[in-house]
């Protein structure tokens, strides 16, 4: 499903140069539900943001689910975020503007989806979330934990090749964490690519896999019995 | 771009977010309000310089005398000039090709009696023709006429205010009245745009004023109507000829600023339009100036807008918004607020003028309007502006990456 070779990325600081990313090379298949752990400064944000095509790599290369991402203009870098991706973010970014179902729905607007059928297909996220009687209120309405639910919906919506989620649990306490963790595991039972970038080692140990970054190169990349969320619930 | 689709969207974000929404519209209606009424208020004072100026006939020259203050050709300085009946006939027979009409004018101030009302007037002897330099208006009964003249009939013809005064409600046509000790008939009424001022005069036979001032022939100015067809190069022309037969006749120096005066309303004329034209070109200068202050409030307004919306226009573009779709969200909006609250502005300052009619008339301001056609060009021009205005802004904010837009807080 994603398959990096060769990674590089650098930032610019005014005159030094920040090397972040320092050659990786990994790959996930379809299914699959990753965390990605490392210290700030590790460069996990950096490698979410471009495997998100929210950022661009320097040097190697990217290819999502056999399409070879680079080159990318803003138009085509759009259309692939919405064809092939779902975000979660930790501060949820919702549009506070926008009740719950609007909100799941957006991304199906930019993919041109009728209205009526917007609005259904938002619904039936929501309800899979476990938020249908919130589908009317203000993100300002709900709590940390229904919030990051409702943007699970809205990353779910578009029906997305991989899900990517940076540190979805950094804002929410632990309970909450593991509704959303739970939640999460449910939706990759069902055949989802997951990639979820965190620090919390509960949180780690909650997916199948884990990928250690430490100063921009993978240090470990190890297969982990799964913890259920739902125990914790 | 112009889905029902996309009108909901932009019409949701109008209605979600009112205070961003009421900031730009007030500012575009109120620049397209201020433009509209100042523009207004531009022509309301062409309006007064018209109602001023435009009483009287244009193309008439009027010639007066004075005292020369030049010796010339063996006259000494310090004469008085004075016009004969005589002098009427010269110019008559000089000027066929100018001249339209010629009367001459004498102006005295009356004690004017009827029964037991009786006031001060100022009684003008002319020749029939005077009527179209004054543009005087009969309301009822007749004008003087070549055989009054001929006749030197004791005729009057009385301002509306003159009958108002003297015969109150009733009917003066037909009746006497003592002008300085002369009975005349009434023999008309008119009315004058000009003014109260100009209704209270009262025109008599000029031949019949010389035969009381002891026969004479003597008259105090001229009247000199032209051919409007000449224009304005013809108008100064004839001046100028009139003015160096007069000249010659009277003995007077051609340098001599004092013995003949010609006022030439078409010269005056030009003069004042020119500076009503300068005044609207001010008060244009000062609404193109409240428009532009408006495209540059609008252009604020949207460069804020966009700085606000960039997390969300990161979010957006996160979840798959083209630079196109962000571009064309902000674009759409920016323009359909302006468009509404332009022509919201536009209306309401055209209610202003309208309302306003002969209520500003002590400023110098009568009637103003504004023709729809400067409205709406206006109100389009600042839409087209707002626009560019929305455009810059959201490009760049369409070009920033979302990674940068969504850590934006």
């Amino acid at each position: 499903m994603i398959e990096i070779k060769d990674l590089h990325k650098s930032y610019k600081m005014g005159t030094n140069t920040l090397h972040v990313l320092k050659g990786l090379n990994f790959t996930i298949a379809e299914g699959e539900l990753v965390a990605i752990m490392g210290s700030s400064g590790s460069g996990k944000s950096t490698l979410l943001n471009i495997l998100g095509m929210l950022d661009e790599l320097d040097e190697g290369s990217y290819t999502l689910d056999g399409v070879p991402i680079k080159n990318l203009n803003e138009t085509k870098a759009a259309n692939y975020r919405n064809k092939f991706l779902g975000f979660v973010f930790q501060s949820f970014n919702l549009i506070n503007y926008k009740n719950a179902m609007e909100n799941v729905a957006l991304p199906l607007y930019y993919q041109k989806v009728p209205r009526k059928e917007r609005e259904e297909r938002a619904l039936k996220y929501l309800t899979q979330v476990g938020l249908k009687e919130w589908a009317t209120h203000l993100p300002n309405e709900l709590s940390g934990g229904q919030k990051q639910r409702v943007a699970i919906a809205r990353a779910m919506a578009a029906e997305p090749k991989v899900l990517l989620a940076d540190e979805p649990t950094g804002a929410l306490d632990s309970t909450t964490s593991y509704e959303v963790m739970d939640l999460i595991q449910k939706i990759n039972d069902d055949g989802n690519t997951i990639l979820i970038v965190t620090h919390e080692e509960d949180i780690a140990h909650m997916c199948k896999r884990i990928v250690q970054l430490k100063d921009g190169i993978i240090v470990e990349d190890k297969f982990v019995e799964q913890v259920r969320a739902s125990q914790y619930v | 771009m112009f889905s029902r689709d996309n009108w909901k969207e932009i019409f949701q974000t109008i209605q979600k977010n009112k205070l961003r929404t009421f900031l730009s519209g007030f500012t575009v209606a109120l620049g397209i309000l201020i433009f509209v009424v100042l523009f207004g208020f531009g022509n309301g004072l062409i309006n007064t310089f018209d109602d001023f100026f435009g009483d009287d006939a244009t193309n008439v020259l009027f010639v007066f005398t004075g005292r020369t203050t030049m010796p010339y050709k063996g006259y000494k300085s310090n004469r008085n000039i004075e016009f004969e009946n005589s002098d009427l006939d010269d110019i008559e027979k000089n000027f066929p090709f100018y001249l339209d009409y010629i009367s001459p004018r004498i102006i005295r101030q009356d004690t004017v009696k009827y029964k037991n009302e009786s006031n001060s007037y100022s009684t003008w002897a002319v020749a029939p023709s005077h009527q179209f330099a004054e543009m005087t208006i009969m309301m009822k009964g007749r004008y003087l006429n070549e055989l009054d003249i001929e006749n030197k009939t004791k005729n009057a013809v009385i301002g509306r205010l003159v009958e108002q005064d003297l015969f109150g409600t009733k009917n003066s046509v037909g009746k006497y009245i003592d002008v300085g000790g002369v009975a005349y008939k009434v023999i008309g009424v008119f009315q004058d745009d000009g003014g109260d001022r100009e209704e209270r005069n009262i025109f008599i036979p000029y031949t019949t004023k010389q035969l009381l001032d002891k026969n004479t022939d003597k008259i105090d100015a001229i009247v000199l109507g032209f051919k409007p067809e000449l224009g304005y190069a013809g108008a100064m022309a004839f001046d100028k000829g009139v003015d160096e037969f007069l000249r010659e006749k009277k003995y007077i120096s051609p340098q001599d600023q004092n013995g003949i005066f010609i006022r030439n309303v078409a010269d005056q004329l030009k003069q004042n339009q020119q500076f009503a034209r300068v005044l609207q070109m001010i008060v244009s200068f000062v609404a193109f100036g409240t428009i532009i202050a408006g495209i540059i409030g609008i252009s604020n307004i949207m460069v804020f807008v966009v700085k606000e919306r960039t997390k969300e226009l990161g979010i957006r573009k996160a979840l798959g918004a083209t630079p196109k779709a962000v571009i064309g969200t902000i674009l759409l909006e920016s323009v359909f607020i302006t468009t509404v609250s332009g022509f919201v502005g536009m209306l309401i300052g055209i209610a202003i003028l309208s309302s306003m009619g002969e209520k500003l008339k002590d400023f110098f301001i009568t009637n103003p309007f504004i023709d729809t056609g400067t409205a709406v060009f206006a109100t389009v021009l600042l839409i087209i502006f707002g626009g560019i205005a929305g455009y810059i802004p959201a490009r760049k904010a369409a070009r920033i990456k979302p990674i940068v837009a969504l850590r934006d807080e």
